[in-house]
């Protein structure tokens, strides 16, 4: 019999956070990571047609191209995110989630969707919907999957009394959005709206899956770990109150702005543009709130991995956010619709500001989760540089690129002089990408050295 | 009610999801209301044209994936529309499931100088059709848009070009598509005709059909012409 046990003679709390589970979902994350990295290196070998696996038709790199961005939304960000959200919501509560049972089904049920939409994209059956290229017969699985996750992580949020702290706000909203999110996206514009309204739908998707799923879910985890990293609360707020119902008002409304010049009505895209230009107002509000946080701590960028990680993610958020006010103007959209510098956009936003938060959760939490230290800080520091410096040179790259194919096709020049002219750019990209990569193996080994250190001390 | 339970879900969560929901895709849905048009209902006397064209081009291809055509003439029409319709279905599966809509467009802007390269900017009604479900806008393009290319080259052109890209456009960072042939690019199987199909359907209603780019010769051919 236990300590507790023995006390009060009531059986033993099951653990308040499962940290095996944690383990389990950072590592299938990094796992898919890692394939989402070598799916992205096989299209960019491609476009500068140095790919040895050409006219092989299960590593065609345009199945790959569909599982790279697959792999990143439901594989890496959603394990990743299921990991950091089993840490931190029973921690925020002080509720365990709503059973272990449940918790464990929905990680063997999530792995078996995210692995068959894989299985299904190489062998052809891809669903035609960005992002959600999922084939059709796994959408109600990975449905009913989401509604599991919301009632796992819900009850416990229920239990809390009186008003919850900023993270629980974004959580909250975030399971009833994503849920909505995939059912509008991957159902309507397949059975029930046809052509420029589904392009509307398939638009909206796209968005909201990038803004009421990975952004809340992201932001909430920042508004959790900071303050606990720096020891300090947030700095104010009021603005906390302002960048949470200013994103859950704006952000939604953005959809259209990735089909601007199609044949959707033009007062919407006007209406679009006009949110996306508000959401960068929200977007300040947040970025001001959480380096005012750091004022006083400022050392901490050069000292705290994690939370150089989680500011250089933020300077990265508030460059994507500025470029996005910018590029949804009809103007910018001339030239760089089409374009590389969208790539670019996507990079920054997926790999240099999620990825990179992630990755920062993970340095901070796999020294609490195996019980030992990293096994080489060094190789922490390595991954960082790499990661940042990489997608770095890769979104510059690729923005650059963007802006001259634009020039290139508005100025009427042969097609083929505007893929001559990416052909520097996408070398270029090549080598931004496998420095990337370079630092996921330096994680991954230092990672494994960590794992067997903590197998050979003593608990 | 700011930071209460009930205000987030109901506020933030409903309320704010469903004002966008109504903004940018209800509104839309109301304005195109009318039904898609189905499969068999997109084939034109252009697309039947090329559709007999790979008949007739590559026979044995088409026999092992349609069988033999009915000997009577009236019923002979019925059952090319039909297979015609079969293969554009196939085609555009073909189409979502190898990306090729990752690198290829289907939507004229009005906007850089896109119509004198690519013909008429798109239209609502061209995408009311249920080979637009979910629509293939498409968000990048690595290559030419497609959305007028029906009729611009022929049909031995695209197998040659899906077997292995570079032999017809040096340079093109297309991967080749071996597995549309039984090993050459005169034997497309199934899948080939079906992707040469729905190719060659892209356009194929237009006035302007087939659509070329405007063509103007550098100044010095020009001159040289003006000499002769």
């Amino acid at each position: 019999m236990s300590e507790a046990e023995k006390q009060d003679g009531t059986a033993i709390e099951p653990p308040l956070v499962e940290t095996q589970l944690v383990c389990w979902y950072f590592y299938a994350a990094l796992a898919f990571m890692t394939i989402a990295m070598l799916a992205g290196l096989l299209m960019a070998l491609q476009l500068v047609r140095w790919n040895p696996l050409n006219g092989m038709e299960l590593l065609s790199p345009g199945r790959w191209r569909m599982l790279h961005t697959n792999a990143i939304a439901y594989g890496f960000l959603a394990n990743a995110f299921l990991g950091a959200l089993h840490w931190s919501v029973p921690r925020l509560t002080l509720k365990p989630v709503q059973s272990r049972w449940l918790s464990y089904t929905i990680f063997a049920a999530w792995q078996a969707v995210v692995l068959a939409t894989a299985v299904g994209i190489l062998i052809g059956q891809a669903q035609g919907l960005e992002w959600g290229e999922t084939p059709v017969w796994i959408d109600p699985v990975a449905q009913f999957g989401l509604l599991l996750v919301a009632i796992n992580f819900m009850t416990p949020i229920f239990q809390v009394k009186g008003p919850m702290y900023v993270t629980l706000w974004y959580f909250l909203a975030a399971f009833v959005w994503t849920f909505m999110t995939y059912a509008m996206g991957n159902f309507i514009p397949q059975y029930f709206v046809a052509g420029t309204s589904a392009g509307a739908v398939g638009g909206l998707f796209i968005h909201d899956l990038v803004g009421l799923f990975v952004t809340p879910l992201g932001w909430g985890l920042m508004y959790y770990f900071v303050p606990i990293l720096l020891q300090k609360p947030i700095w104010s707020h009021g603005l906390s109150l302002v960048g949470f119902w200013g994103l859950a008002f704006f952000y939604p409304l953005n959809g259209i702005h990735h089909f601007l010049y199609t044949p959707i009505p033009m007062f919407l895209q006007y209406g679009a543009i006009m949110s996306t230009v508000a959401v960068e107002l929200v977007v300040t509000t947040v970025v001001i709130n959480f380096f005012g946080t750091l004022k006083g701590a400022g050392r901490q960028i050069v000292t705290n991995l994690p939370i150089r990680y989680f500011y250089t993610g933020m300077v990265f958020y508030f460059l994507t956010c500025l470029q996005c006010a910018m590029q949804t103007t009809l103007t910018f959209q001339q030239v760089i619709h089409f374009t590389d510098w969208v790539v670019g956009h996507a990079h920054l936003v997926m790999f240099g500001v999620f990825s990179l938060w992630l990755f920062g959760i993970m340095t901070y939490l796999f020294p609490r989760l195996l019980g030992v230290d990293w096994y080489s800080r060094t190789l922490c520091e390595w991954h960082y540089w790499l990661s940042a410096v990489g997608v770095l040179v890769m979104v510059g790259d690729l923005t650059l690129a963007g802006l001259f194919q634009g020039y290139f096709w508005a100025s009427l020049q042969p097609w083929d002089a505007s893929v001559d002219a990416s052909i520097p750019f996408w070398i270029l990209r090549v080598f931004a990408g496998l420095v990337m990569f370079a630092g996921q193996l330096v994680f991954l080994y230092n990672l494994r050295k960590t794992v067997q250190l903590a197998k050979t001390q003593p608990a | 009610m700011f930071e209460s339970k009930s205000g987030i879900l109901l506020i933030g969560g409903l309320f704010f999801f469903g004002i966008a929901f109504v903004s940018n895709a209800v509104v839309p849905v109301l304005m195109y209301q009318e039904q898609p048009t189905p499969v068999d209902g997109l084939i034109n006397g252009n697309l039947r044209y090329q559709f007999e064209d790979l008949a007739a081009r590559y026979p044995e291809a088409f026999q092992a994936a349609y069988g033999d055509p009915p000997t009577d003439i009236a019923e002979q029409d019925a059952w090319l529309n039909e297979k015609c319709a079969e293969a554009l279905l196939l085609g555009r599966k073909i189409y979502v499931g190898e990306g090729c809509w990752h690198c290829h467009s289907q939507f004229i802007r009005p906007v850089s100088n896109e119509e004198a390269r690519w013909g008429p900017v798109s239209k609502q009604e061209e995408y009311q059709n249920e080979l637009q479900m979910p629509v293939m806008f498409g968000t990048r393009r690595v290559g030419p848009d497609l959305s007028r290319e029906g009729g611009r080259r022929s049909n031995d052109w695209h197998a040659v070009h899906f077997f292995r890209p570079p032999d017809l456009s040096p340079g093109s960072p297309m991967p080749d598509y071996a597995w549309f042939f039984d090993g050459s690019p005169d034997r497309p199987n199934q899948r080939g005709l079906a992707i040469i199909t729905y190719v060659q359907w892209l356009g194929s209603w237009l006035e302007s059909y087939p659509m070329y780019e405007q063509y103007e010769p550098p100044p010095e051919i020009k001159e040289a012409e003006e000499d002769e």
